[in-house]
């Protein structure tokens, strides 16, 4: 059996354990505990602590795993190990929050700098409302015209799929050029 | 129990705070990433402070600080043998050179420099040692820590978050594409943009402009601000596929176990 594995990161209560749950063909295995701090509670209820776990089992041979890092800055130092042998990597970003854009720069500088592997930015919750438009969170976060930023609506498992895709492509196209 | 820790779990600036409440008397020594500080104290105010090897002598801190000029620090240090900086003090007093206050005043802010570059550090080990005193041969000051602690503890936040900005020094910068004009940039920002290359990593440009984290972070983020530049992977680590990311180190069946996923997930 090979595995492969690839990693949902990005700031506390951005949608990475929904996004994982819309693609995995098990229930996701949440280390899920609730919130102790106010402000977070403000929030949600619950958070994850230590890691999601989503799978997708492509043939008897491959399986890929889905990893969701817990957000806040104090689990830090489980992202390292999370992204070890990753494939590649997908940071989720709450249109709707300004306020975490800041923080979820820094983690994609972080995870950048972990491994130089492909990764692709998920703008979640475009369907809101009070969603910010790609262009305007491509210069508040940050990222060159070449980094893919895709709208994502982490519930919809359609627009999941494409953001999965679309970091395989990412992949893909890495190895063509590195033939 | 012995005061002792690592700097990742109590700062700098807790330390301070802790010896300045209990009025601590002895030596706080900090194992840092490359260097060894001796900081020292008596009834919990600043005695005296080093940092490795570099000499904290009076004739040096004098001549750093222009009281001295290169003859008279030469001639100083080739005859001044094993006279202590006390005795060396007052022979420059008695003979004119400086004055009591010029002594104090200069290796105050000696010391002082010591422990900002010491709020620097976030990486090492601490221990207290209430048995080592400050040294006998050296001219001791009694600073009190609290505007210290004040300051540390605004660099503290501005280190976290420089920190956030730029999470890592592996990273590389390029100028961005932006035309610019009329910059004024300060010494320190033109040592280190004389070395921005994709090819230069943060940490190699802090390196070669003797800068320590904080001050490379701090340039950096004041670059990244005005639009001149941005982080980019450095060039000899673009892009790369990490063996370990394969179960299968054979390119052919990289790709076709990538095909295999696409073709699964556009099938979900």
């Amino acid at each position: 059996m090979q595995t492969v594995k690839m990693v949902v990161t990005g700031p506390f209560s951005a949608g990475k354990t929904q996004f994982i749950q819309s693609v995995s063909e098990i229930d996701v295995v949440a280390t899920e505990r609730k919130i102790s701090s106010d402000s977070e509670r403000a929030v949600k209820d619950a958070t994850t602590v230590a890691m999601d776990f989503g799978r997708i089992t492509v043939d008897e041979d491959l399986v890929l795993y889905l990893f969701g890092t817990p957000g806040q800055k104090r689990f830090d130092f489980m992202w390292e190990i999370l992204s070890e042998g990753m494939l590649g990597f997908i940071v989720m970003v709450d249109s709707t929050r300004p306020e975490t854009f800041r923080e979820a720069r820094s983690i994609l500088e972080t995870f950048r700098a972990y491994a130089p592997t492909p990764y692709v930015v998920a703008a979640n919750k475009q369907d809101v409302k009070d969603a910010w438009e790609l262009e305007d969170m491509r210069h508040a976060l940050r990222l060159d015209a070449r980094t893919k930023l895709l709208p994502c609506v982490a519930t919809n498992k359609k627009q999941v799929k494409a953001v999965l895709l679309e970091l395989l492509y990412s992949i893909l196209a890495e190895m063509e050029s590195g033939k | 129990m012995a005061l002792r820790g690592n700097l990742r779990d109590f700062t700098i600036t807790q330390l301070l705070n802790l010896i300045n409440l209990a009025q601590k008397t002895g030596t706080l020594i900090v194992d840092g990433p490359s260097e060894q500080a001796y900081v020292s104290f008596r009834e919990g105010k600043l005695a005296y402070a080093r940092i490795g090897q570099e000499d904290g002598s009076l004739a040096s801190v004098l001549h750093k600080a222009n009281k001295l000029n290169v003859n008279q620090y030469r001639a100083i240090a080739e005859r001044s043998g094993r006279m202590t900086d006390k005795e060396l003090g007052l022979l420059l007093i008695n003979a004119g050179y400086v004055s009591q206050e010029d002594i104090l005043l200069n290796l105050q802010t000696h010391f002082t420099d010591v422990i900002r570059r010491l709020f620097t550090w976030v990486e090492g080990f601490f221990r207290f040692e209430n048995e080592i005193l400050p040294p006998e041969d050296r001219i001791n000051v009694r600073l009190d820590l609290e505007n210290l602690i004040i300051e540390g503890s605004r660099q503290l936040r501005e280190w976290e978050q420089l920190q956030d900005e730029i999470p890592s020094l592996d990273m590389a910068l390029k100028f961005t594409d932006r035309p610019m004009t009329n910059l004024n940039l300060s010494v320190d920002e033109w040592r280190v943009v004389k070395y921005i290359d994709p090819k230069n990593t943060m940490k190699q440009i802090a390196a070669a402009a003797k800068l320590n984290d904080m001050e490379i972070r701090r340039i950096v983020y004041g670059l990244i601000q005005a639009g001149l530049v941005e982080m980019v992977r450095p060039v000899n680590v673009a892009v790369q596929l990490n063996p370990k990311m394969f179960p299968t180190q054979d390119k052919e069946e990289q790709r076709t176990l990538i095909n295999k996923l696409i073709g699964r997930i556009q099938k979900l």
